[in-house]
């Protein structure tokens, strides 16, 4: 297939083959019916980086969707009932008084952006905002969110139009599985604003000094990221989507690749 | 985790009343360490009482220094201006501990009360006398690289994994504590801690019910010499292998008064008294740090996996005191 437009013969058995490992690779990706065919378009047509940014619009529309759960547990021991708001939405659920932050997303508000990666507050993939600021879902308690605006993944784009952190990060390639990538935009949004309020970190040079907004150092940027583990290792993009967003200046993610060698010969 | 009662309080007297009822009862407040305890099963309290909406947040001059609500947040702590300018140490220390996720939910009450890292207390399928008193110690016989040189007894060798005590410790703080009869006490913040002796079971001297209400710390002439180092397997969110906390008021050239305290290395803050002593009325050079750290470190036990830490911690107390003395603050 080049182009959008298939050229193999029409009935031919390698025909038929490809596209019974087409449907394979589709029903793994999850997708169906008229999107396999905006998939194979997108593929051919508009590459990877147009594909993402559809994906993650089809999610956050499906996220919404299903914003009235229709999960309800089969029992609840000590049950509370907690109101807060989620990306802008008020929820109100009675939930078991055990239930952390992050199942009851995942679980009772099918947000399910937020991930459980150790669910010991040591990855950072659950890291969401409580009024503003980030914090590890899987280590905070639903029952103490009452009246708290809790902000998600879900919550920093408005359909199609992306966060500006969530474009550096498909600019720069700032994931490879995408694991960690809702909690790693969540601290990195997070983060912009600590800076902008002159908070410090351990690197900061002089802490007596006031300091009305922190300029970032990429050494700045890996200490304050030192919360979000990334498996697959594409540290050095996620600093790089982070800096271009801070700096505001925008890098070609290609000119960063190490391509000048020593003594090269063609 | 076991099923709990979840109990909100708005006054603190309330909050004390209700964890002092129930035996099995427990304060929480940022929960960054007791939700992961329950989680590993641990901790089992029948009933949370929720603090952390109690309004013992401020943090304000005081006549003494400074007084810091044991509700406020460690980054809102780290970051108050009076803190950075009067004391940066401790900024630093609390910046050093854990990631910007943590230190947003975590208390300055719940840090100095947080339980060890030992991963011996953390596998409940080992003995641990800290968890399970009477039943033995594995870390004594078991690998442990990260665990006490100083203050151990044959029942516990596990280290205190709070950097922010460890200034703390140094700066002289005390303890403000609301208990169950509505009376207040002050514990000096040496004696917040405990050693282990043959109660490893208890880390500090807070009974049933009590609840920190603020930290203290006294007026001082340490910001412009002071330095908080860390030293862990990671150059971040990591727990320090050896720590210092080291802090010096200079006269003439003079050191007039030094104040060194170690993590990592104790079953509590670690205050080098011995080193302190030592620099007293002497030139703050590499050559009295370095002798002030033997003076401290002689007295280190190592067990058969941490005698690196003997070494490791001459040369910390050394660079420590070198970058107080230097004004890197």
């Amino acid at each position: 297939m080049t182009n959008g437009i298939d050229d193999r013969e029409p009935g031919t058995e390698a025909e038929l083959q490809l596209q019974a490992d087409e449907e394979i690779l589709l029903d793994e990706l999850g997708i169906f019916g008229e999107s396999r065919r905006k998939f194979l378009g997108k593929v051919a047509a508009a590459g990877l980086g147009a594909l993402v940014l559809e994906i993650v619009a089809e999610q956050k529309a499906l996220a919404f969707d299903a914003a009235e759960p229709s999960l309800s547990p089969l029992t609840v021991e000590n049950p509370v009932t907690v109101s807060f708001s989620v990306n802008g939405m008020k929820k109100s659920i009675e939930l078991d008084s055990r239930m952390t932050l992050l199942d009851a997303l995942r679980e009772r508000l099918a947000l399910t952006g937020s991930k459980k990666g150790c669910d010991h507050g040591q990855c950072g993939a659950c890291t969401v905002m409580i009024d503003g600021r980030r914090v590890l879902a899987c280590l905070t308690l639903t029952a103490q969110c009452e009246g708290r605006e809790i902000t998600t993944i879900e919550g920093l784009s408005h359909g199609a139009d992306l966060h500006p952190m969530q474009t550096a990060f498909i600019k720069h390639d700032g994931f490879q599985c995408g694991f960690c990538t809702p909690g790693q935009i969540c601290s990195a949004v997070a983060l912009m604003q600590e800076a902008k309020n002159g908070e410090l970190s351990y690197v900061t040079a002089d802490v007596r000094q006031k300091t009305a907004t922190i300029k970032l150092s990429d050494d700045e940027i890996r200490e304050r990221m030192s919360g979000n583990l990334c498996r697959c290792g594409a540290y050095p993009n996620i600093v790089a989507a982070i800096r271009e967003v801070h700096t505001g200046k925008a890098t070609d993610p290609m000119a960063e690749l190490p391509l000048e060698v020593e003594n090269a010969s063609v | 985790m076991r099923a709990f009662k979840f109990t909100p309080s708005s006054e603190p007297e309330a909050a004390v009343k209700a964890v002092k009822a129930n035996s099995e009862a427990k304060f929480i407040a940022g929960g960054t360490n007791l939700i992961d305890l329950m989680k590993e099963g641990i901790e089992g309290p029948s009933e949370l009482v929720d603090i952390s909406r109690l309004n013992l947040t401020q943090i304000r001059s005081t006549s003494t220094g400074i007084s810091i609500g044991s509700l406020a947040k460690n980054s809102d702590t780290a970051n108050h201006p009076l803190v950075r300018r009067d004391f940066p140490m401790l900024t630093q220390a609390i910046l050093s501990g854990a990631t910007a996720q943590i230190r947003n939910m975590a208390t300055n009450g719940g840090n100095i009360a947080q339980r060890t890292r030992c991963p011996y207390f953390y596998e409940v399928s080992v003995n641990c006398n800290k968890r399970r008193p009477g039943s033995g110690c594995s870390s004594l016989e078991g690998y442990n690289r990260n665990h006490s040189i100083f203050g151990f007894s044959d029942k516990c060798a596990a280290v205190n994994p709070s950097d922010m005590s460890v200034a703390l410790a140094a700066l002289d703080a005390s303890v403000n504590v609301l208990g169950a009869d509505g009376k207040t006490r002050v514990i000096k913040f040496n004696d917040f801690h405990r050693l282990p002796g043959d109660t490893p079971q208890r880390d500090n001297n807070l009974e049933h019910g009590e609840l920190i209400t603020s930290i203290e710390i006294p007026k001082s002439n340490f910001a412009p010499h002071s330095y908080y180092l860390k030293v862990g397997d990671r150059a971040s969110h990591s727990f320090a292998l050896v720590s210092v906390a080291a802090a010096l008021e200079l006269d003439g050239g003079k050191i007039k008064q030094a104040r060194i305290a170690m993590g990592g290395v104790a079953p509590k803050p670690w205050r080098a008294y011995a080193a302190e002593k030592f620099l007293a009325g002497k030139t703050p050079s590499e050559e009295n740090f370095s002798a002030a750290a033997d003076s401290e470190m002689k007295a280190a036990i190592p067990l058969e996996h941490n005698g690196f830490k003997i070494e490791l911690g001459k040369r910390a107390i050394v660079l420590a005191l070198k970058r107080a003395a230097a004004g890197n603050a």
